[in-house]
Formats: C-alpha cells, sequence, structure tokens
C-alpha cells in the first residue's frame, strides 16, 4: 500500500482499496474497473472459442494442442473427484469455464499497465488515482457472483441427478422424523437419534453457506494480498525487486483457479452422489 | 495499526504450522514411496492452498480493519 499523506491537497492519493472503484456510470449505474476488466476477459474467452472452433482438426497444431494438454491434465484430475469419465465429462464444460475465467482474471491483475494506467478523480479536497482495468478476481463482488452461481448450480444438479424429495431429505430431513413411529417398538434409542440426525440436516444448510463465504473469500484474498505484495514491493525498490514475487503471482493464480474448479466439482459431485450412511 | 499487526500475525500462526505439517507428511509419503511424488503433489498443493485461505481470511481482516 502506498498510502500517501493524506493532509496534503496537493497529492494525489493512489492506495489499493478493497472495493474496485467506478470508473464511469451509465446512468445511475457505476460502471467498476474489475468489470472491465471481467468483460474483456468473457470477450477474451468468447473469441478464442470462436476462432478455434473452426479450426478444430484431428492431428492438433498450435493452441489447440496445448489447449489439448490442459484438458488431458484436467480430466485425469476431474476423473479422480468424480470416480468415472461420463461424470466428469458431463460436469467438465462448466467447471472448466470457471477454470479458464478465474485463471484469465488472475493473470491479467499482473499485466503492466493494468491498475497503473487510469485516471485522477477530484473527490472533496482530494485527488484519487482509479485505474481503468482492476484484475476482475480482486474485487469480492466478482468472487462472490462466481461462489454463489457455482453452489446454486450444484444445488441445481443433485436435484436433478438425485430427485427434489432425496435431495431435500439431505438438508430437512423429513424422511428419519417419520420413520420414527415406525420402528419405535423395536429399537426406542431412535427416539433420541434420529432428532439429532435432524439437526445435523439443518447444521448442513448452514455448511452451504459457508461454502459460498470460503470460496469467494480465498479467491479474493489470494489474488488481492497479491496485488497489495506487488504494489509494496515495487514501493521498497521498483527495478528487480517484484521480479520473483511476480513469478509467485503468476503461480498462485494458476493454483487458485485450479481449486477453486476443483472445489466446484467436488461440491457437484458430492450433491450429485445420494446420501447413503 | 497495531490491531492490523496481530490479526494477520496470529492468523498466520496456524496456518505455518499447517502448511509445515502438510509438506512435512508430504515428504515422508514421497520418501517412502518416490514414484507417487506426481500423485502427492496436487493433493499437496490443495491441502497447501486450503491451510493458507485461513491466512488469507485473516489478511482480508488487516486489510479492513481501519
Amino acid at each position: 500500500m502506498s498510502a500517501e499523506n493524506t493532509t496534503e491537497t496537493t497529492e494525489i492519493i493512489h492506495e489499493n482499496t478493497l472495493y474496485a472503484e467506478p470508473v464511469f456510470h451509465v446512468g445511475e449505474f457505476p460502471i467498476t474497473n474489475s468489470m472491465l476488466s471481467a468483460w474483456l476477459v468473457v470477450i477474451l474467452v468468447v473469441v478464442l472459442a470462436l476462432s478455434l472452433r473452426k479450426k478444430i482438426k484431428l492431428i492438433p497444431t498450435g493452441l489447440q494442442n496445448i489447449l489439448e494438454v490442459v484438458f488431458e491434465a484436467g480430466f485425469g484430475i476431474f476423473d479422480s473427484v468424480t470416480g468415472s469419465r461420463k461424470k466428469s465429462m458431463q460436469f467438465a464444460p462448466f467447471v472448466l469455464a470457471f477454470f479458464f475465467f478465474v485463471l484469465l482474471n488472475n493473470w491479467l491483475g499482473l499485466l503492466p499497465g493494468v491498475g497503473s494506467i487510469g485516471q485522477i478523480v477530484q473527490s472533496g479536497h482530494e485527488k484519487f488515482f482509479v485505474p481503468y482495468l482492476r484484475g476482475g478476481t480482486a474485487d469480492l463482488n466478482t468472487t462472490l457472483a462466481l461462489a454463489t452461481i457455482a453452489v446454486v448450480t450444484s444445488h441445481v444438479v443433485g436435484v436433478v441427478f438425485v430427485g427434489w424429495w432425496k435431495y431435500l431429505n439431505k438438508f430437512i430431513n423429513f424422511k428419519i422424523l417419520l420413520e420414527i413411529p415406525k420402528k419405535i417398538i423395536k429399537d426406542p434409542t431412535i427416539l433420541l437419534v434420529n432428532p439429532i440426525k435432524f439437526f445435523v440436516g439443518l447444521i448442513e444448510i448452514i455448511g452451504e453457506l459457508a461454502k459460498i463465504a470460503s470460496l469467494s473469500f480465498r479467491l479474493f484474498g489470494n489474488i488481492f494480498a497479491g496485488e497489495v505484495l506487488l504494489a509494496s514491493m515495487s514501493a521498497i525498490l521498483a527495478f528487480g525487486l517484484p521480479v520473483p514475487f511476480m513469478f509467485l503471482e503468476i503461480i498462485v493464480g494458476l493454483i487458485q483457479a485450479l481449486i477453486f474448479s476443483i472445489l466446484v466439482l467436488i461440491y457437484m459431485s458430492i450433491s450429485t452422489t445420494a446420501e447413503e450412511h | 495499526m497495531l490491531a492490523k499487526a496481530l490479526a494477520i500475525g496470529l492468523g498466520s500462526i496456524g496456518t505455518g504450522l499447517g502448511i509445515g505439517f502438510i509438506g512435512a507428511k508430504a515428504m515422508e509419503a514421497i520418501g517412502r514411496n518416490p514414484e507417487a511424488s506426481g500423485k502427492v503433489l496436487v493433493p499437496m498443493l490443495l491441502a497447501c492452498a486450503f491451510a493458507e485461505a485461513i491466512a488469507i481470511y485473516a489478511l482480508v481482516i488487516a486489510f479492513s480493519i481501519k
């Protein structure tokens, strides 16, 4: 953080804020710099996909070759999570879309010019520097949206695969409450055990909210912390010192994208397997 | 300022221990079975990232304390 002296009015304040700053407004709706770079990534992915779609060949060359290596490795990991190639084929488009979006967003934030080219905004007595672009995943709104989409989709997929009655009983366990009168004569302890099981099901609902929180905060925290780290390293010595940290951030961006997509896959494969205790 | 330092400082104790244990166990596993190093690596990195995430939560808190 390179927080300048705030008392001086002529100084331009340039600090890494926790939130993305609005660059311009469309009507009342603020367009933030993170949103702009997220759209840039979307355009990039769409253009890449459309241009590659025409050129897919049996014997791959160039970019197709690289992507096939990525897909091979990805499917290897997916199979070890889902347990079957059929299931990973079904989930792969969704999960790989997350992977590429998050990966490109993480890496876009590291490009030179992102976060350093911008405009100066006057608010009150102070002048603020607002960059035009900021890594899309360095904004909590983006990661929260991604995590929400992922968790909601995992539930939808669960309902489709398992059936809504069975799926509902994972969380609000009516089945176990209805079991009590049937089995109470044979096994009186069920009066104690089954209500506990019912409450365990209710706790799972909180677990679902925790999933969203942990997914979004993990990604946001890692990428934002990386930006702050790079900024503070360049503030210490701008020549050469940030280079090893740049490498670190490239690896962190890759690992975080991998973890995000694998966790999405894990949530999906957990919700599609019927609970058998 | 002290609150920021305490938040990230205390928050990273557990994470440091956790990542240390993960690394130690992974090394042990590779030592027992060197051919499995490729298989150990990815789950180890995943576990490391989970442990690291806790420090990152502390870091986010440290940043958001004014």
